[in-house]
């Protein structure tokens, strides 16, 4: 165990798979030379060199095409999209390229890339750096869309993604980076498609994922010393989630409260509320709530975007209004 | 310069009658609803820039992949018309077992990596296969069809720059039929003459080249591929040549509306009556050798219907859900 910072146990992920796998490389822009906007790949250009560690031209298409042509052929790309907001710009790679390769072809391709990308706001970034964009992604089969909490889980998790065949999206909260916690040294793996209990709890279920796991986690603590008993679901992979965890916590505590950065209409949040709806209807004493994103773009002055992203305070109160049904 | 010898040409003969014979049959079969499906894309009229394309390969080393016009490729690596045809048909012995259709035809074996039906989104993933072939020097070089109409969207800028960039081996071939759909290249581009791009990526310029003719489309694609295959980076080629269908055969008013240029290209500058003429000068006796050729095709392309229609239709729903996901779904 070692004590790191989230950017850093990204770091370490990729030194492990760099130094164990030839074919892993990594393109993005200023990922080399800076060391990524976010540091996450700092070291790796003077460690590994700039084949290995690719400054590419602003041209977010062609990198994630690129690194779909090189899987095509056996490699394994990591490109870095600097922010997820510019997923738009080769959204048409993402979506009809890379997730559709295995199944168009019937199985001749695949396309094992992961694409790192910063998430997530409440910085002031304004309405093109502050985007929650799983719900743009989730209606894309063949994509798997990953987004963990902690630092270990984003080591584990990125080393499964890296080994796995299968497209990902691989979201980092920005509001992350700098959490810190302990990290398994060496390699490991953290399992695709398992969400975590990240706490147990009996009276209601709150899932959530990335920086909401901790708005939960902390919503969780306080409404404990109201008695109030909370169970908080971590899903880490938002493609395919994972059903049979969500599922069998809310037939346990029969209440469901689904937490979301995003906004509100046609996201990851309206999948898993429906899913729940739908599966586990006799089980449920009061109606699944969300706790999303308001449903308007992400302002840049900080007191409006506080409006809009939801935290510790609307989930608590939500948990409240979910037990007073 | 020896130049292909007789064996060679004559292959390119059949190559060239094969890809004509099977692209009207399946008109003919879309006329009458035995392919179903709404789209399909022929390459009549562009036979020779494929075979000359293609006959510059090393198979099985070196790369090719198009866009959704795509059958002709296929059939000149020698992919067996009998899948591809099923493919047409949505068979479950299709080449893509009937999930992707006429424009998504592709041999894993043949490193052909398929037909795409985004304008213009094959086009990094050629590069990346380039990328490939750089990072573990294997000496390949990446062919990669792009139509006229998709060198006006951003793929195009961002792939042939960054192959520029990174010297990626890639013989890029503009197929220039004169129309994206139905819009005249010289309304869509503010400088038609598109080879003169290449300029701006830093990139080997080759230049206008007559695709109707399968010797001068041979000898550019040979020049390009040993300037990628040698380090040099990539090659940018115009091939200029004419499309015999619609762009899709949904187009039912092509014929009329385009009679007047049908008839010219197809009594001046078919790329089969130009080859075929070149070996009756060329060579005492040949035509018999040739009507054998064309009898062949017409048999290969008429045992691929058969065995395309008597092909089962793929109907479980566990066929329908396999290969979303590589291993666990």
């Amino acid at each position: 165990m070692k004590r790191m910072s989230f950017v850093q146990a990204l770091n370490d992920a990729l030194d492990i798979m760099m130094a164990e796998d030839e074919r892993v490389f990594l393109l993005g822009e200023d990922i080399g030379h800076m060391g990524g906007d976010f540091g996450v790949t700092r070291g790796l250009f003077t460690k590994y060199g700039g084949e290995r560690v690719r400054d590419t031209p602003l041209s977010e298409a062609a990198i994630i095409g690129t690194a779909v042509g090189a899987a095509m052929v056996g490699m394994r790309p990591v490109p870095e999209i600097m922010f997820a907001d510019f997923l738009g710009t080769c959204y048409d790679q993402i979506v009809n390229n890379a997730a559709k390769m295995h199944y168009m072809f019937d199985g001749q391709f695949k396309a094992p890339i992961v694409i790192r990308t910063a998430a997530g706001g409440g910085f002031g970034g304004g309405p093109h750096h502050s985007q929650s964009v799983e719900g743009w992604f989730m209606n894309v089969p063949g994509l798997v869309i990953v987004g963990p909490s902690t630092p270990q889980d984003a080591k584990g998790m990125l080393i499964a993604c890296i080994e796995n065949d299968n497209p990902v999206l691989f979201l980092e909260h920005k509001a992350l980076y700098r959490v810190r916690g302990d990290v398994d040294e060496g390699k490991f793996s953290v399992p695709l498609r398992k969400a975590h209990i990240a706490r147990e709890g009996t009276d209601v279920t709150i899932v959530a994922s990335m920086k909401m796991t901790h708005e939960a986690l902390a919503a969780a603590e306080e409404l404990a010393a109201e008695n109030i008993s909370v169970e908080v679901v971590d899903l880490r992979t938002l493609r395919p989630w994972d059903t049979q965890t969500v599922l069998e916590s809310v037939a346990k505590t029969g209440r469901a409260i689904v937490a979301n950065e995003a906004p509100k209409m046609g996201g990851l949040g309206s999948d898993v509320s429906a899913t729940i709806a739908e599966e586990c209807f006799s089980h449920l004493k009061a109606p699944v709530k969300r706790v999303c994103g308001l449903d308007t773009p992400i302002p840049f002055s900080v007191p409006l975007e506080k409006v809009i992203l939801p935290n510790k305070d609307d989930i608590k109160k939500a948990v409240q209004d979910t037990l007073a049904h | 310069m020896a130049g292909p010898n007789k064996e060679t040409l004559l292959d390119w003969y059949r190559q060239m009658v094969l890809i004509r014979d099977f692209e009207e049959t399946c008109y003919q079969l879309y006329q009458e609803k035995r392919i179903t499906g709404v789209y399909l894309h022929l390459y009549s009229g562009h036979e020779a820039i494929g075979v000359a394309a293609v006959a510059n390969m090393h198979i099985g080393k070196d790369h090719i992949i198009t866009a959704y016009r795509d059958h002709g490729i296929a059939l000149a690596l020698g992919v067996d018309a009998k899948p591809v045809m099923a493919e047409m048909m949505g068979k479950s012995t299709g080449t893509s077992g009937g999930k992707g259709g006429s424009m998504h035809i592709a041999s894993k074996n043949h490193n052909f990596w398929g037909g795409y039906a985004i304008v213009g989104g094959h086009l990094p993933l050629a590069a990346g296969i380039a990328l490939e072939a750089q990072y573990n020097n294997t000496g390949a070089a990446v062919i990669s069809f792009i139509g006229d109409g998709a060198t006006n969207n951003g793929y195009f800028h961002e792939t042939l720059n960054m192959a520029g960039a990174w010297k990626l081996p890639v013989v890029w071939i503009i197929e220039n039929n004169g129309y994206g759909m139905g819009t005249d290249i010289d309304i869509a581009a503010g400088n038609p003459i598109l080879h003169q791009r290449a300029l701006g990526y830093g990139i080997k310029d080759m230049e206008r080249v007559d695709g109707q003719d399968v010797f001068k489309m041979y000898d550019t694609v040979q020049h390009a591929m040993e300037h990628a295959r040698n380090g040099h980076g990539s090659v940018l080629i115009e091939a200029i040549t004419y499309r015999y269908r619609g762009h899709g055969v949904s187009d039912k008013q092509y014929d009329t509306r385009m009679a007047d240029e049908l008839a010219e290209w197809k009594a001046n500058k078919d790329p089969i009556t130009l080859l075929r003429s070149k070996l009756v000068e060329r060579y005492k006796n040949v035509e018999h050798d040739l009507s054998k050729l064309e009898a062949d095709a017409k048999k290969a392309v008429a045992e691929s219907v058969e065995f395309a229609e008597n092909s089962p239709l793929p109907d479980t729903l566990e066929y329908l859900m396999s290969n979303i996901y590589v291993g666990q779904g």
